[in-house]
């Protein structure tokens, strides 16, 4: 299998005052915490809703999360893992195993609408569905990205690299704003 | 057979890792800040890329062995990595060059990768690709403003084509664990991309007049420029001298 595993936290953990975890619909239970845990980077976004954890799996006593990273080098990754980790001894559950898998590979097309939309009430352009990232033609045409500010298409490029492995940084030519894209990917 | 996979994965990991560091000595110091945070988002990445190839080879190693302990406690002649990466930044435009030249090769070793039979390898290499297409796109218009920009922009990149060109050789000598991606059938390819880059950018390979350049090898059996010991100086002195330090 193409895993790698993360930390392997199996040591039972005594918490005072935490309720029992329930048996019944244990699966849908856990996935209801995991849209709790947001991404350090971009807060306003859960990690459900950028499509990260892509299984849940329940083997015997221990629950084992299934997340794949967006960008290999994003130091946001090792942190979603020990908040997933910290959400689920939050409430009660012991047993907790991460693991990160890089295949199939992320792309932003798993963003769900929800997540799109929160995204651009943040003030941050979200990505285009995925179709220019391999083109790799000299100067391509930068791609077109709708100002989450003033909704004007009016819009240029001024790096392809921004604050975050995740973001390239645009400026509207009609409200003059510089505002962070999501790009594609 | 595994230790022909251990030390090709290695290779893949040590390479993407000293490029890293390299391109990371900018932050701070890129001519505009745009293209400071450019190298040093491409840096963050290749040490994406080299931590998922030293995550690969710690497990296949087993025991003790961990990503930190590949990359922090092995010797100079223990790295594999290709001479190109480990070249000095020298100026704007050398570091430019050789970001284009590996990046360019990288793309292509990397498509063929991403097929191939070892899943993990492949697994990364899909995953890492998608970056490199980045790489490759803002490296070679870089080498095209500067190329075809002013007589001195012009000169340097010369300057530099001077400098690097005979440590291109080696990406496509295969070592002898390199039994993966046959690279010796990615030079046509490479030649032809990167002729067209520098075509574009008014610029020749040395060896577009007909004569060879030399080739510089040996990175890849762990036989470096003089330039590695300096770097993993710098990039191991806190585990060298504190063993065992954490954050």
């Amino acid at each position: 299998m193409s895993e790698l595993s993360t930390e392997n936290n199996q040591q039972p953990l005594k918490l005072s005052g935490s309720e029992t975890p329930p048996s019944e619909g244990l699966g849908e239970a856990i996935w209801a915490i995991l849209e709790t845990v947001t991404d350090p980077e971009v807060p306003v976004l859960t990690i459900t809703d950028l499509g990260i954890v892509r299984d849940v799996k329940l083997n015997g006593e221990e629950i084992e999360i299934i997340i794949t990273p967006t960008y290999t080098g994003c130091p946001a990754m090792d942190m979603i893992a020990m908040n997933i980790k910290l959400a689920l001894l939050e409430k009660g559950y012991r047993q907790i195993k991460v693991t990160s898998v890089l295949s199939p590979v992320w792309t932003t097309d798993w963003m769900s609408e929800e997540g799109k939309k929160k995204l651009k009430e943040y003030g941050i352009a979200p990505p285009n569905p995925r179709q220019q990232v391999c083109n790799n033609d000299l100067f391509a045409p930068a791609e077109a990205v709708q100002c989450p500010l003033c909704n004007s298409h009016h819009t240029h490029r001024i790096s392809e690299f921004g604050s975050t492995a995740c973001k390239s940084l645009y400026q509207c030519d009609d409200c003059k704003e510089p505002f962070d894209y999501f790009k594609c990917h | 057979m595994s230790s022909l996979l251990i030390d090709y994965t290695l290779h893949l990991a040590d390479t993407t890792l000293i490029l890293s560091q390299r391109n990371s000595e900018w932050c701070g110091h890129g001519p505009i800040l745009e293209q400071d945070i450019a190298i040093t988002n491409i840096s963050l990445d290749l040490l994406g890329q080299s931590r998922n190839f030293y995550q690969y080879a710690a497990s296949l190693i087993g025991g003790e062995a961990t990503e930190d302990s590949l990359a922090y406690l092995r010797k100079e002649r223990e790295f594999k990595n290709l001479l190109l990466v480990e070249q000095a930044n020298g100026d704007w435009g050398q570091t430019i060059l050789r970001q284009y030249l590996y990046s360019q090769f990288q793309y292509l070793l990397f498509e063929k990768l991403q097929q191939c039979d070892d899943e993990q390898l492949a697994a990364i290499a899909a995953k890492s690709i998608k970056e490199t297409a980045y790489h490759v796109r803002w490296s070679s218009e870089w080498v095209v403003r500067l190329g075809d920009g002013t007589e001195e922009s012009r000169n340097r990149m010369l300057k530099a084509i001077d400098e690097l060109w005979r440590y291109t050789g080696e990406m496509f000598m295969p070592a002898s664990y390199e039994t993966i991606v046959d690279v010796s059938e990615l030079k046509n390819s490479w030649e032809v991309k990167v002729n067209a880059v520098l075509s574009e950018a008014s610029l020749i390979p040395p060896s577009g007049g007909g004569g060879a350049v030399f080739m510089q090898s040996g990175g890849k059996e762990g036989k470096h420029t003089e330039y590695l010991g300096y770097i993993l100086t710098e990039l191991q002195y806190i585990q060298r001298a504190y063993p065992g330090a954490q954050w």
